[in-house]
């Protein structure tokens, strides 16, 4: 039983098949992941082409390491080694790479929507890592992974996003999984960073972290962009920090157990206290092995699929 | 070359004619309208039964791209394309490089555009308001208007400046020429793709308010007001802007609008597709805003049909949404989508279209007036209501082939134009 | 599903496991060094069984792992029908064990060659012992078992099926007609 689509572009209308799918097969790849010799064969002979138009090197560290305990070939591209700089166009990029033979592209550029775009232009799979604020689908089904993994379902579980909704790729993709699994999702910030009308994708709107927090079971803390006080959608970090930073004492104040995810990097005391980063409450780390896990089992489905 | 147009069924909205009649034409000047008319030896004769014969649409808002970007189109392919649309007579954009803020420039057009097919359409060139368009200084208008400018605007961009947009209307009104805004408040649509609202959410867009576009209409109203002049509101795409103008019409302001097939036709859902051929500006807006579209088309607070014509290189559109150019092509779909969406459902007759496409954007140009009747200059389109077709881009004369209305069936088709003694069939 | 003939029948079954077990235990000195290894599905259910076994006779617990090779098949790329991973759980170290091995049957021998590159991934063991319910022949690998069940000579249109209690409800080995028409 195959995935649905050849390739991964985000999770918006993916069948809750396919996430069971990926997350059922990332356990596989946990397991993996344990023994001594943390590789298997599945996808010798396949290249993969990890192109890269936006710096993030957590994120084509966790796809590389997941490419090679696969056993893929990887290749990197990134924004600054490649022509792109020099006016050469994402359709040229892609042609070029098509003349290569390269079985698998995982791409993360700054447009929303690029990722459609390749997915029509060249034959191989397409990963996408992230397209603007638009979709970062694998950061999502990690994210996933790790509250099964610790509460056992995804089934109206209460997961809380907090922060800047607004420019996030990876609370859009939570809230597509999310909901076609079952559970149930509220977003919080300043209403500034919060987009218009997102009440119609099923999930409630929170201005108060407090409020917020006490029906929550998952916390999933947005990283804040610094530079957000630019364009006025904020005042001050330090104002932010206190309305909307995740504290040991909130965590007191609600009451219930609450862990709490961040997809990195964090800024610490800012959007989340140290504290809470690494203490008992943070799945954090966890976040990051699951990340390998799950990214060889998305590149294990769409490799071996026909 | 003498002509006579047999059966065809004859409506013209000033004289209030509809129905069945020939039209004999003789040097270019209607000689009779009428039943079973004689032709003299030698005239070439049609029968256009089932073909409606109105008086010659014209398109207020078309960017030929000429001078500057002659590879996204020409005043001979912007012509050939306007010809096939069905339109006698274009107003052409002044966002040319260099854009129309001289009145050689305006010469150039209008000569050039005579040479193509004997003149079969009209090029009407529309002048900056501010030199280069920068919205700081006038440009000359008094010697603009006297080469040939029919109207001004900074067409692509605002006049944003709200000084400087007082003294144009002033200095236009004096010419009794209209000042035609392109409303958008810029700070408030920085980088913006799409139009903002449930889509743009839920496809992470960075997105452009509906509110940028009301702001300017309301701020530009209550300009008119405060120093009577003409105004004409662009590409109207907002239930907000429809209204003001509403309300400014009610004021017996001279206040008019226009709005595009693909604003009451599409909306924000087909950004969905990722298509570049749905990126425009102003962008596709909600259901409700068509709605409203559709509702101004038929209380007469939308006065124009104008296509905003916008032909970009295939290249230039087959890039990622965001770096994308705004604009498609709209002269070839203008009345198939004008019968199909509007006149089909009822929401305006055909005498009426005729109104939005011909009589208005004549009238608030100062344009010469078309009629169908012996003695008037034989200004003609024709087009047939009831023929079914497949748009196809690639049969379009345009240069540029951006719409996303290709594979789209359309009710009513242009057939031909008859303009300045030539004949134009499609 | 059509049958050609039943090899083996229920009360077989058990005395052919019983065989076997005292065979594994025979060759290995006891249980002590020797962990067992199921390749599921099928695999698997035999590999609990025989340890059960194995257990009742020596008194004393037997490691037991399952290996799912899915990730090691030689015909991963062009296989039509995405097969489902169930996922290796081996929670002991293999390194100098004497590991049997165990499968329902032994046909072209590339599933046990994609068992053994997955053990030897998992650590270094003394031995690697292959016992199956049937061998059909037609190796395609140079690969022999040393246990066997039963020895069924077949045509290539013809299958092997094993079948066990905790799956078909029965115990039992049949001989059935290819399905999807001859090889």
């Amino acid at each position: 039983m195959p995935l649905s689509s050849r390739h991964l572009l985000g999770l918006d209308g993916i069948p809750s098949d396919d996430i069971k799918l990926i997350l059922d097969t990332a356990t596989s790849f946990r397991e993996v992941l344990e023994r001594p010799i943390k590789k298997v064969p599945s996808l010798q002979g396949k290249t993969v082409v990890n192109l890269f138009f936006e710096n993030s090197t957590r994120t084509r560290i966790s796809f590389e390491l997941a490419e090679r305990r696969l056993s893929a070939d990887p290749v990197n591209m990134s924004a600054d080694a490649s022509s792109v700089r020099k006016g050469e166009t994402l359709k040229d990029t892609a042609r070029n790479i098509e003349m290569m033979k390269i079985d698998m592209v995982v791409m993360r550029h700054a447009a929303a929507g690029a990722a459609h775009y390749l997915s029509q232009v060249v034959r191989a799979n397409v990963i996408n890592a992230g397209d603007g604020a638009h979709e970062h689908p694998t950061q999502a089904l990690l994210d996933m992974y790790t509250i099964r993994e610790k509460l056992g379902t995804l089934q109206d579980v209460n997961i809380c996003i907090v922060g800047d909704i607004a420019h996030s790729r990876v609370a859009l993709s939570n809230i597509y999984g999310l909901r076609a699994m079952g559970a149930k999702v509220s977003v919080c910030g300043p209403r500034t960073l919060i987009p218009a009308e997102i009440d119609r994708l099923g999930v409630r709107v929170h201005y108060d972290l407090d409020e917020a927090m006490a029906g929550a079971d998952v916390l999933n803390v947005l990283r804040i962009q610094l530079e957000r006080q630019d364009r006025c959608f904020l005042p001050t970090l330090r104002e932010y920090s206190q309305a909307y930073g995740v504290t040991p004492e909130r965590l007191a104040r609600a009451k219930r157990p609450i862990v709490v995810m961040h997809p990195g990097p964090i800024n610490r005391g800012v959007e989340i206290s140290a504290d809470v980063a690494d203490g008992e409450h943070s799945l954090i780390l966890q976040q990051v092995l699951n990340g390998v896990a799950v990214r060889m089992s998305v590149l294990y489905l769409l490799g071996t699929a026909n | 070359m003498n002509y006579l147009l047999k059966n065809g069924r004859v409506i013209d909205p000033l004289t209030d004619h509809d129905g069945i009649a020939d039209i004999l034409i003789v040097d270019g000047r209607i000689e009779a309208v009428g039943k079973n008319l004689k032709a003299p030896a030698g005239t070439e004769q049609h029968d256009l039964t089932g073909v409606v014969v109105a008086p010659g649409f014209t398109d207020m808002h078309v960017h030929l791209r000429e001078p500057g970007f002659e590879h996204k189109e020409t005043i001979e392919t912007g012509c050939h394309s306007a010809a096939a649309g069905g339109f006698t007579a274009v107003c052409c954009m002044p966002n040319t490089q260099p854009a129309i803020d001289d009145p050689s420039i305006i010469r150039m057009i209008i000569e050039r555009a005579k040479k193509v097919h004997q003149g079969v359409v009209d090029v009407y060139p529309v002048a900056a308001v501010t030199k280069d368009r920068n919205g700081k200084l006038l440009a000359p208008m008094i010697e603009l208007a006297g080469a040939g400018a029919v109207a001004f605007t900074d067409d692509g961009a605002p006049v944003a400046d709200a000084e400087v947009m007082r003294r144009a209307l002033e200095y236009a009104g004096m010419l009794r020429k209209t000042v035609i805004q392109h409303a958008e408040e810029t700070s408030m649509t920085k980088g913006g793709a799409m139009s903002e609202g449930f889509v743009s959410t839920a496809l992470g867009m960075p997105a452009m308010p509906r509110a940028a576009e009301d702001v300017i209409v309301a701020r530009d109203i209550h300009l008119v007001r405060s120093f009577a002049a003409q105004y004409h509101v662009a590409h109207i795409s907002t239930r907000g802007a429809v209204d003001l103008v509403r309300t400014a019409k009610r004021d017996g302001l001279s206040v008019t609008c226009e709005v595009t097939p693909h604003h009451f036709t599409l909306t924000d859902e087909a950004v969905r597709s990722f298509d570049t051929n749905t990126k425009m500006n102003p962008p596709l807006r909600s259901a409700d805003d068509v709605e409203a579209m559709k509702e101004g088309l038929r209380d007469g607070t939308i006065d124009v049909i104008a296509t905003d014509h916008a032909p970009h290189s295939y290249d230039e559109k087959e890039v990622e949404y965001v770096y994308a150019p705004f604009g498609i092509v709209g002269l070839e779909t203008s009345i198939g989508l004008s019968v199909s969406e509007l006149v089909l459902p009822g929401i305006l007759t055909i005498a009426q279209l005729i109104e939005k496409c011909s009589v208005n954007p004549r009238k608030i140009l100062g344009l010469p007036e078309l009629r169908i009747e012996p003695g008037a200059r034989a200004n003609l389109t024709l087009f047939d209501p009831a023929k079914e077709w497949i748009v196809d881009t690639q049969k379009f004369k345009s240069k540029s082939k951006n719409s996303p209305f290709h594979g789209r069936t359309l009710t009513g088709k242009p057939l031909g134009i008859f303009n300045n003694g030539v004949l134009f069939l499609s | 599903m059509n049958i050609k003939a039943r090899i083996i029948d229920e009360p077989g079954f058990e005395r052919m496991l019983r065989r076997l077990a005292h065979e594994i235990l025979e060759r290995n000195k006891g249980s002590e060094t020797i962990a067992i290894v199921g390749i599921v599905t099928r695999g698997e259910i035999i590999a609990r069984r025989l340890a059960k076994m194995i257990q009742d006779i020596e008194h004393r617990e037997l490691q037991i792992g399952f290996l799912d090779i899915t990730l090691y098949r030689d015909d991963l790329r062009d296989n039509l029908k995405q097969p489902i991973l169930r996922g290796t759980d081996i929670s002991f170290d293999v390194t100098g064990k004497n590991i049997v091995l165990v499968d329902d049957v032994l046909y072209t021998g590339r599933t046990v060659r994609a068992a053994l590159d997955e053990i030897v991934d998992l650590g270094r063991p003394a031995t690697i012992q292959l016992a199956v319910v049937a061998d059909r022949g037609h190796r395609e690998f140079p690969i022999k078992a040393d246990f066997v069940g039963k020895n069924i000579p077949t045509s290539p249109d013809e299958e092997v099926r094993v079948l066990v209690k905790e799956i078909d409800g029965e115990d039992a080995v049949l001989l059935v007609e290819r399905e999807g028409g001859k090889a």
